[in-house]
């Protein structure tokens, strides 16, 4: 019975150790993030203020647990809710100025101005028109996209939203979130959408 | 009097290898800065090289020339022989340095 | 409605996703073919790497009489007793007791300029990147990694200090955070990723942080540039669109840990030579 005690209160010491240990590694490792930033340009320290989305993801064994996939299913949901469609109605713009967008990288960090022009950084992480070879793998091809898939409003209001939120589709991608986070202006978006989906474009040839 | 330049040079069966690396900016007066000025030209113009006195190396820089220089070349030489690199840029900028051959 | 799937779609698909994987395979290769040229490239001119100027300039301010306290850094003990670089960046980051933490190369120079020559800490944080205090920095830097240059990688964990520092570089790597939701695993986390033409190496697996740990400080050609590992990890952070990351802080220490380790076994390459 002795022993019984004893082990019961080996093991309760060990789970409240073990706590304690995690709650102070957690408390040392925000301290490290709060005290190894500062702000700089258009870059302030709210940017390491994680939303719901990025706490999760930035958890890769709870990912990978039947909890994790419930959370994500979660967070899918949630981001997708957030969602806009365009205002105007307006899903195809210009793809002239879709490829400049998909080709610039700049903006957002603590060198660009309030005023610089975002880009979409596309062809960091996509192919996209096949003449330009430079591109990037950590995304899948857009190559022959509308071509391949065809122009439904369904398709078209699903690409609108992959660009809008990445996340509402897969909690965790890779993928910035351009419209949740106005990276990308409606009229910018409605262009790289034309690059994807306008019969014309050079990437549906 | 310029940054100094690192100068190697090893000789085997009669040939020295000479391989000098220079600290320049090599500027063309073609690019831009941030702001969108002109940067203005600044290259290094000609580079010499000496060996026991006598000048076995020398060649015209340009503004095609890319920053930090690398230069390497061979000629007829000895063990010992003294090494005298030098360069003089655009804006009348010199630097001298010596090595021995080994 | 049900959905039909007629025939005339499926060898239309059979012929589509045959034909990607054709043109992926050219393409592909035509990337591959352009990352070995890079390659070949580096190694021509891995000869002439200008890093070597900065190692040079490196030597004389590690020699030279500097700061209130008029003294050289020859004292200075980066882990295997004063004044003693050679193998000195492979073993590092690690545990120091005169400072009771985990620091990283440039990190115990701040501490090795300060003690020993009296110069502020906090200049040294606050000087503009390759500037003054930062470019005598950058010259020790050269001048120390070039002294393990060939020389395996062998950081240790056995202080439970390193120990932690690893976790918690462990956790920062993967922290999601900015308006593009990046972490440095969102770049730096899987096999055979590239942005652009740029390869990223796996910094989560042994051979891909000991190409990343071991090939900087580098010397980068495309802007004629000597950069330490703190200046590539803070233009990483800046690139993720996170604010500033403070320079020799613990936080750049730990990430440092974290991928020093994974690279143990690994061989350093430093300095490097880059695009």
């Amino acid at each position: 019975m002795k022993s019984k005690i004893f082990l019961l209160l080996a093991l309760f010491a060990v789970l409240t150790s073990n706590a304690i240990a995690q709650s102070s590694f957690d408390a040392k490792f925000q301290k490290m993030m709060s005290d190894g930033f500062r702000a700089e340009g258009i870059a302030g320290l709210d940017r390491i203020q994680q939303d719901e989305t990025q706490k999760f993801c930035s958890n890769p064994k709870l990912i990978n647990t039947k909890q994790g996939a419930l959370k994500a299913i979660e967070l899918q949901k949630l981001n997708m809710a957030s969602i806009v469609q365009p205002t105007d109605g307006k899903y195809i713009g210009d793809w002239k100025n879709g490829e400049a967008i998909a080709q610039s990288g700049r903006g957002a960090t603590w060198t660009d101005k309030p005023d610089t022009v975002n880009g979409g950084g596309c062809y960091n992480c996509h192919e996209i028109n096949k003449k330009e070879i430079s591109y990037g793998n950590l995304g899948p091809s857009l190559w022959n996209y509308g071509k391949n898939r065809g122009y439904s409003q369904e398709l078209i209001t699903y690409t609108w939203n992959r660009i809008y939120n990445s996340k509402a589709y897969n909690a965790c991608s890779n993928m910035p979130r351009f419209g949740h986070f106005k990276l990308l202006t409606q009229e910018q978006m409605q262009d790289v959408m034309a690059l994807l989906l306008d019969p014309q474009s050079p990437v549906n040839q | 009097m310029g940054d100094p330049m690192r100068i190697r040079a090893a000789e085997s069966n009669g040939i020295v290898d000479v391989k000098i690396l220079m600290k320049h900016d090599m500027e063309s007066g073609q690019r831009k800065d941030s702001a969108g000025k002109l940067i203005p030209a600044w290259f290094i113009s000609t580079v010499s090289v000496k060996a026991q006195g006598k000048e076995v190396f020398v060649a015209d820089f340009g503004s095609a020339v890319s920053k930090d220089p690398f230069l390497n070349f061979k000629y007829k030489g000895s063990k010992g022989d003294k090494l005298v690199v030098s360069w003089v840029d655009t804006k009348g900028d010199k630097r001298s340095d010596e090595a021995t051959v080994s | 409605m049900k959905q039909r799937f007629p025939k005339a779609s499926m060898r239309k698909t059979f012929r589509f996703v045959l034909g990607l994987i054709i043109i992926g395979g050219v393409s592909a290769a035509y990337a591959q073919s352009t990352a070995d040229e890079i390659a070949k490239y580096r190694q021509m001119i891995a000869d002439g790497n200008p890093s070597e100027l900065y190692e040079d300039a490196g030597a004389e301010v590690w020699k030279k009489p500097a700061g209130p306290k008029n003294a050289s850094l020859e004292k200075c003990n980066l882990g295997l007793g004063p004044g003693v670089i050679q193998g000195a960046a492979a073993q590092l980051p690690k545990y120091f007791p005169d400072t009771n933490r985990v620091q990283d190369l440039e990190s115990r120079l701040i501490t090795c300029m300060s003690t020993l020559q009296g110069i502020s800490a906090q200049e040294i944080i606050d000087a503009p990147i390759q500037k003054g205090l930062k470019k005598d920095m950058d010259a020790l830097v050269a001048y120390v990694v070039t002294a393990s240059k060939d020389q395996k990688i062998k950081v240790s964990v056995r202080h439970p200090k390193e120990k932690e520092a690893y976790e918690l570089g462990k956790r920062a790597f993967y922290y999601e955070g900015g308006p593009m939701d990046f972490s440095c695993a969102t770049c730096h986390g899987s096999d055979g990723k590239r942005i652009r033409l740029q390869d990223l190496p796996n910094l989560t697996t042994q051979a891909g942080a000991a190409a990343g740990w071991g090939s900087w400080p580098a010397y980068r050609v495309s802007s004629g540039q000597f950069w330490t590992m703190g200046l590539r990890l803070n233009d990483c952070y800046r690139q993720q669109r996170f604010p500033y990351p403070i320079y020799g802080s613990e936080l750049l220490t730990a990430i440092s840990m974290y991928m020093a380790v994974n690279a143990n076994g690994g061989t350093m390459q430093t300095p490097g030579l880059k695009r």
